[in-house]
């Protein structure tokens, strides 16, 4: 692998990272020079501005890759799979600009300007995540995600629950990145190399030569290490924490943007690391790790779904949910088919629609009652018909039921799960999923069947009432038609269907 | 066929969105013409399947009115092949002699149901889109040829159900709405995962299709399968369907629905939620394993009978007139059990007349319940008494829906419970011979019942009270006709099941012989 010289490469590809660095940067000192005289909502717009215009050169590489293109042995590789991953990202970011530049008008958060050009290098972050294939700079970009969000979250420097809530996220955070390194240190040491495609085929050679134990243990590390980001078990103590304390926007940034991040990594570092490992009769990856990936999913549906029964905080509520989720989201790793990319593509979007939404509708609500609590939903039917109606579809949308784009996803991960007849799993999915009937129906009843302390109408801000109706009309319109997101997954992503390009051709 | 197209069943089956659509544009305020259009709104699909079950051809097996669109196609594939196929999810409408009967009882119940509900007082206009909403699902679960469709109507029932009962029913209505959610959550979600193993192994949704695959020995598919794993199949979809008839030990969720939800809901639930579970067991449990049902066919003999007696016997001992009715339906879902059971045209006929007749006989009494709660607020046989004298013809009504569901001949009962009946005395005598014990405990929970609350001296507060309305009138004398009706022309229903049974006996009776 020869490095070329850096003018030799054509960067155009990589225009959405350098718009999103450019609109920080610029951003950043636009804040320092200007940022008394220029109103922050400009800085907000211009963010939206820079997101958006990522997503339309997203949209151009889609429509021009046929195959993956790649910087420096490597260290950047734009494909399909990273290609998807980003425009979930940025669909993810620019939702929560939108909400935030109705929220933050109340003054909630000091640093108005800070927060948005964070909140980009965050997805700076994520989309480096998404799309290189060395250890060095899937680590970078995981850093520079989880540094934003970690001050992000603790942006509210009055309230002490955001304090304490950005404190514990950076501790756990810390301790996780430290696991991970340990895991990558292991691979590094048993292979010698940082690009996961010579990990690949090393790590097999280490595995056959006797060092599966270290190998294992390797997986072992990189996968509770990754928990942390994606909030699975058995890595997923923080969530309820933070997603409590963070503003409510940030808090959706994490449920989404983040946790998408976090599986993009994660499913890239370990399929390609450990895809060739064998004892000589079977697959590793395919046997005891997707075992533990299937442990991993099962644990975390369980201890999501059960633990939010309990919760009276809505923002804790839904970090259980996530938990949850991202159980579910592990589910077509055990083990991975060809399946896999469009199972996971689709459920991430509907669970975008969804929690973008709901957490819309919980941050003006919880604004409006001064509590987060569940009893703040009470009577909500009565004095916001639409906000409650929306809300109902995107509880539904979570809690699986039909007609709604979370049915379809939960539907389609099911589906995989039984073709490999992977049946324990399946019935840990439906148990849970009936489980969470319960506390999903909780934030309904309390809508519908609830007095609440008053009777007048609600303001909800044009903006997110705009949002609102929007989500839950795509989370239904896309529940009643899944095949419009699945065709264009089929057709622009994973034609052939090798794990989005992600695998060299040599693995077959 | 891959393109029918033949709008009648979309239309009938989502007719009620027209009632919604008016509704969600009048005012809150109006009741009276929410009341009216919620009423009227329904009228719509009873004169579509009226219409539609007056052209039905019943010389036939196959399916009528059949629609079949392209939908979503997702492809699958699996890591060791690395195959990709493109699994089709079409939307198929289609009925035969089995749902067409049930989408007109549907249609019937669904009218007298909504003038039932001229009861409701608060948040009208709420209750009757939800109404028309859990119509819809109705009508399509019965009118679905498609597994994945048939499972999409049946959740729609789920959740404008919850609020049915959430938040127009009685005292203790949450409680009642999370348990029906919670039993018919799991329900469905086995339901599901048989459903998507079924979908996995076939490669096709359409229960037309599946049936006949599965029933084809030498289709590649149908070989793939072992008994045991069919067993596994038939027992899953046994138990998802159980839970809803319900079948003992599954159905404590039913008996808090029927106490706690408003009459109105109460008549549906009782009419048509429960004879999903009838309906679906017939059609994909033993429809698709005729020989797996076969050989559990003792097992389903000896649950019919548990349920007939344990029905039977704690409607005896209950103090409150809508848990005798409530464990009366389990006892009468029993029957349907038996009629399964008996694994021939009889039984099954038996079953199949046992769901419409108890749909109609259970709605009307619960109807009646519905009108003596409003004017005397109880329903404890102890504090009910000597009703006759100021309510006459509520009285007299309510001794003639009893005298239906104990199967005074001439009625719709009589029908069903012979047939069952006679179907099993050809299989299983002995078991039979037990489970006719019920016909006997049915009388006499049902007489006491009954002369608790119309007979004997008539307190003082409840000697002013005002006989039948006539908007209370109109179900009422539509019930008892449609029982009486039944019970003097059973071919009115006869006729149309034949040839759809007959398709699914013969292989079942093939197989035993």
């Amino acid at each position: 692998m020869d490095v070329k010289d850096i003018f030799s490469y054509n960067w155009s590809y990589l225009l959405p990272e350098f718009i999103i660095l450019g609109f920080a940067t610029v951003l950043s000192l636009l804040d320092l020079f200007a940022g008394k005289r220029l109103g922050k909502q400009v800085i907000g717009w211009l963010s939206l501005v820079g997101v958006v215009l990522a997503a339309v050169f997203v949209f151009v590489n889609v429509n021009t890759l046929d195959k993956p293109y790649s910087y420096m042995t490597d260290m950047i590789r734009i494909d399909n799979y990273g290609n998807a991953f980003k425009l979930i990202f940025l669909a993810g970011t620019a939702f929560v600009l939108l909400i935030s530049l109705s929220y933050l008008k109340q003054r909630e958060v000091e640093h108005t300007g800070e927060y948005y050009y964070l909140l980009l290098t965050g997805l700076l972050g994520a989309m480096v995540m998404a799309s290189s294939a060395d250890l060095i700079t899937l680590f970078v970009g995981l850093e520079l995600l989880s540094l934003s969000s970690y001050v992000l979250v603790g942006l509210r420097k009055k309230s002490l629950h955001s304090n304490e809530s950005a404190f514990k996220y950076v501790v756990s955070g810390g301790i996780a990145t430290a696991i991970t390194l340990f895991g990558m240190s292991y691979v590094y040491g048993l292979t010698g190399t940082t690009h996961v495609y010579e990990i690949s085929t090393r790590l097999a050679e280490a595995g056959m030569a006797g060092y599966q134990f270290l190998v294992y243990i390797a997986f072992a590390f990189l996968a509770v290490g990754l928990a942390f980001k994606i909030s699975a078990a058995p890595n997923h103590m923080w969530a309820p924490d933070v997603y409590q304390g963070a503003p409510t926007p940030v808090t959706a940034f994490l449920a989404v943007v983040s946790k998408a991040a976090g599986f993009s990594l994660l499913f890239r570092l370990l399929m390609i690391s450990f895809f060739n490992v064998t004892d000589g009769t079977s697959r590793f990856f395919f046997d005891q790790g997707s075992l533990y990936l299937g442990i991993m999913a099962a644990a975390s549906m369980i201890i999501g779904n059960t633990m939010a029964l309990r919760q009276t905080n809505v923002k804790r509520m839904m970090a259980y949910s996530g938990i949850a989720q991202a159980g579910y989201l592990l589910v077509p790793f055990v083990p991975p088919t060809t399946l896999f990319f469009s199972e996971v593509i689709f459920y991430l979007f509907g669970y975008l629609l969804v929690s973008f939404g709901a957490f819309a509708v919980i941050m003006v609500v919880s604004r409006e009652q001064g509590t987060e609590d569940l009893k703040g939903f009470a009577g909500l039917y009565h004095r916001s018909p639409i906000m409650a109606i929306a809300m109902s579809i995107f509880l539904l949308s979570l809690a699986g039921i039909p007609i709604t784009a979370g049915f379809f996803g939960k539907f389609y991960l099911f589906m995989g799960a039984l073709a490999q007849e992977n049946y324990w799993l399946s019935a840990v999915m439906i148990i849970t999923s009936v489980i969470s009937y319960y506390y999903y129906f909780g934030i309904i009843r309390q809508m519908y069947m609830r007095p609440g302390t008053s009777e007048t109408p609600m303001y909800v801000p044009k903006g997110i009432w705009t949002f609102v109706l929007v989500m839950a009309v795509a989370t239904v319109f896309f529940g009643a038609f899944p095949g419009l997101v699945t065709d264009y997954v089929q057709a622009h992503f994973n034609p052939s269907f090798d794990f989005g390009n992600m695998l060299p051709p040599t693995f077959q | 066929m891959d393109s029918v197209t033949n709008i009648l069943l979309s239309s009938l089956v989502f007719s009620p969105l027209l009632a919604i659509v008016i509704l969600a544009f009048v005012p809150n305020h109006q009741g009276g013409a929410i009341k009216q259009i919620g009423i009227y709104g329904t009228l719509l699909p009873l004169i579509l399947s009226l219409w539609m079950f007056g052209h039905f051809n019943y010389e036939t097996a196959n399916l009528q009115f059949m629609e079949k669109h392209d939908w979503i196609s997702i492809p699958i594939g699996l890591a060791q092949t690395g195959a990709v196929f493109t699994f089709d999810i079409n939307y198929e409408l289609g009925v035969d002699g089995i749902s067409m009967p049930l989408i007109l009882l549907t249609a019937i119940i669904g009218t007298l149901a909504a003038v039932a509900s001229w009861q409701v007082k608060k948040r009208l206009k709420e209750y009757f889109i939800l109404f028309h909403i859990l119509l819809i699902g109705m009508l399509g679960v019965f009118a679905a040829d498609n597994l994945f469709l048939f499972f999409i109507f049946f959740e729609m029932t789920l959740v404008p159900m919850y609020f049915l009962i959430g938040i127009w029913g009685y005292g203790e209505r949450e409680h009642a709405a999370n348990k029906f959610l919670l039993y018919n959550g799991i329900g469905s979600g086995i339901m599901l995962l048989a459903f998507i193993v079924i979908f996995i192994m076939m490669r096709t949704l359409n229960i037309d299709q599946i049936a006949t695959i599965l029933s084809t020995p030498e289709h590649p598919a149908a070989g793939a399968l072992t008994p045991g794993f069919r067993f596994g199949l038939f027992l899953a979809l046994f138990i998802a369907f159980a839970i809803k008839l319900p079948v003992f030990p599954f159905h404590t969720w039913m008996l808090k629905v029927h106490v706690q939800a408003p009459p109105s809901i109460v008549m549906i639930h009782s009419g048509i939620l429960l004879k999903m579970g009838a309906y679906g067991l017939l059609r994909m449990g033993i429809g698709f394993f005729p020989e797996q049902a076969y050989q559990f066919s003792t097992w389903l003999a000896i649950l019919g009978i548990i349920n007939v007696l344990y029905g039977a016997v704690l409607a005896f001992v209950q103090k409150d007139l809508k848990m005798v009715l409530a464990y009366s339906s389990i006892s009468h879902m029993g029957i349907v059990l038996l009629g399964f059971a008996s694994m021939n045209t009889i039984g099954f006929q038996g079953a199949m007349f046992q769901v419409v007749s108890h749909g109609f006989i259970s709605a009307l009494l619960f109807f009646l319940i519905g009108v003596i709660w409003d004017r005397t607020q109880t329903s404890m046989l102890d504090e009910l008494g000597g009703l006759a004298k100021s309510m006459p013809f509520v009285s007299g009504i309510l001794l003639a829906g009893a005298m239906a569901s104990l199967g005074l001949p001439g009625m719709s009962g009589f029908i069903s419970e012979f047939f069952a009946f006679l179907g099993l005395f050809g299989r299983m005598p002995v078991l039979a011979a037990v489970g006719a014990l019920g016909i006997v405990l049915t009388a006499v929970y049902l007489l006491r019942a009954i002369l608790r609350t119309t007979f004997g001296p008539t307190p003082d507060r409840f000697t002013g009270l005002a006989d039948a309305q006539p908007m209370e009138v109109i179900p009422m004398v539509v019930l008892l006709g449609c029982i009486i009706l039944i019970g003097v022309y059973p071919a009115v229903l006869g006729n149309p099941m034949q040839q759809a049974l007959k398709t699914i006996v013969p292989i079942v009776t093939g197989i035993g012989g």
